[in-house]
């Protein structure tokens, strides 16, 4: 019974998560529309549905209904893995993602907690370890085609998820300095109280007299942010499928649903960045002053709400990104990640580790 | 429960490990060596080793591995027969190989339960934690000294690829 029930209960939760996820990937793909269109004064899409909020339904019929084409000479095996190869781990990292207040409820005699699907200890080296796996859809994708510029594509993408995945690897060593976990949910429970002690600013870390002294992460957050956008990779990183360049990179041979989920995994990769943006840097599901307005027994909609503000603020910024910066040429790709953002990264944690030092004594 | 996960998991490894160097295409060896790395890190699991299988994660699967790929791709080696020809050698070094598993195994004979009542501990206390506890404490010699090695392989490395560059200059 007891097992019944929090299998039930997980199945629950992975199924709304799943969800709002999967909805949040199809009208994303509009939001970026509208967002670049009024950005470029234009009016975006506006035929289906009232101001084309339907367009997502629309694209998606028409990927699904569309030939799925396996180009002579491309590996079928490979080309069938590949889509599916980027899609899963996109989805997986939800898994440890909290979304809502550190709450637990009783169920029949049995402890959920709901606003995550699972609190493991390593949360957040799971999601990295999952992430780079997606790399292998894009690498393999390429290499399937058996096309140049889709082998071309899927190079590119190979050389540089390496070099950025480095730069996020080393830019979360200084939160995890100031938490002492790895769980995702334990990082959120560290910066409770205001936005003085989010990661961000990182007050509250010193005892004593200096308890106001901030170990801001500031430079690990930007240097997070822009390797996050090199890791997904959009613009201005998005050599992988550069159009001017390599037609659609390694998605050139790809059609239809094949096509579609690649589609899904970009948008699922960008969203599952800024989840980890807004849990590590910006404090998660906690508001910006001290304790909550609304009632207790109500108080979790304002953290589901204010996690849900800045998740979308960084999507947001993905589209902001895309309608104002140029593309990147490939050596000035490699050189900013390995001149410019490697050093920073391992400043911080030097600099953060001696001071973390000094304040704890 | 645990016996049944571990015959799977070692059924897999053992399996793709053999397919790593019986396949004749270098990318479908790469992907048996995925399979087989991923299952590597289940295994951890089922030991409660869960920091070493993320990392066995992100190291093998996520960086060297993407690295093979990329120069198998780059080189692109359609189908690889350079190693027929030390095929005797490599029985001969296999068979040995076995020799001493197979005597290993027979000296000391296999545990029941393996290793499950050791961990324990480990995982009540934190996983990450003991781990970094021991590497900085207990091991610190040594993993000074992999670092030391770590750091002459990537000094070689940057020469080897200057030598080119600097011979041009002069």
């Amino acid at each position: 019974m007891e097992m019944l029930v929090f299998a039930g209960a997980a199945v629950v939760k992975i199924a709304v998560v799943m969800g709002v996820v999967l909805l949040t990937v199809a009208f994303l793909t509009l939001a970026e529309r509208k967002v670049l269109s009024w950005m470029q004064d234009r009016m975006g899409p506006m035929e289906v549905g009232p101001y084309g909020t339907l367009q997502p339904i629309a694209d998606g019929i028409k990927l699904f209904f569309k030939e799925d084409i396996i180009p002579a000479g491309a590996n079928r095996f490979l080309f069938s893995l590949a889509p599916i190869l980027s899609l899963v781990p996109a989805f997986i990292g939800f898994a440890v993602v909290p979304y809502g207040p550190n709450r637990e409820i009783e169920l029949f005699g049995v402890t959920i907690k709901p606003f995550i699907i699972t609190d493991i200890n390593i949360g957040i080296l799971y999601i990295l370890a999952f992430v780079s796996i997606g790399a292998y859809g894009v690498i393999l994708g390429g290499w399937a085609s058996n096309n140049k510029y889709s082998l071309l594509g899927g190079l590119r993408s190979a050389a540089q998820v390496i070099s950025y995945e480095l730069n996020i690897g080393l830019a979360i060593i200084g939160v995890l300095i100031l938490s002492g976990s790895l769980s995702m949910v334990t990082i959120a429970e560290k910066q409770a109280g205001s936005i003085l002690n989010w990661n961000i600013i990182g007050m509250g870390h010193g005892g004593g007299i200096w308890w106001w002294f901030p170990v801001t992460q500031i430079v690990a957050f930007v240097v997070y942010i822009i390797s996050a956008v090199a890791e997904t990779n959009r613009l201005p990183f998005d050599l992988p499928e550069a159009e001017s360049e390599l037609v659609a990179g390694w998605m050139t041979e790809y059609s239809g649903m094949r096509f579609a989920f690649f589609f899904m995994a970009e948008y699922a990769n960008m969203i599952l960045v800024s989840c980890i943006a807004s849990v590590l840097f910006l404090g998660g599901y906690h508001a910006p002053y001290p304790g909550t307005r609304l009632p207790d027994n109500l108080s979790w909609i304002e953290g589901v709400a204010w996690f849900t503000v800045k998740v979308y603020a960084f999507l947001f910024l993905f589209f902001w990104l895309r309608a104002t910066l140029p593309r990147l040429r490939y050596d000035q790709l490699m050189r900013f990640g390995w001149k410019v953002m490697l050093p920073l990264a391992l400043g911080n944690i030097v600099i953060t580790s001696i001071v973390v030092y000094f304040l704890r004594d | 429960m645990g016996s049944l996960s571990f015959l799977y998991f070692g059924t897999v490894i053992a399996l793709s490990a053999i397919l790593v160097v019986a396949l004749r295409k270098p990318v479908s060896s790469v992907i048996a060596l995925l399979v087989m790395f991923f299952h590597i890190a289940g295994l951890f699991v089922t030991l409660h080793a869960e920091f070493l299988a993320a990392v066995q994660l992100i190291v093998y699967a996520g960086a060297i591995l993407v690295l093979y790929l990329f120069v198998v791709m780059l080189l692109n080696v359609k189908e690889d027969d350079s190693y027929q020809r030390q095929f005797r050698l490599g029985m001969g070094l296999g068979l040995v190989a076995l020799a001493e598993v197979v005597y290993i195994v027979s000296a000391a004979g296999l545990p029941e339960e393996p290793i499950r009542e050791r961990t324990t501990s480990a995982a009540a206390a934190g996983n990450t934690e003991m781990v970094g506890r021991a590497l900085y404490t207990t091991y610190l010699f040594p993993f000074e000294v992999a670092s030391l090695i770590l750091l002459v392989a990537m000094i070689g490395a940057i020469l080897m690829a200057k030598k080119g560059i600097m011979g041009e200059s002069k």
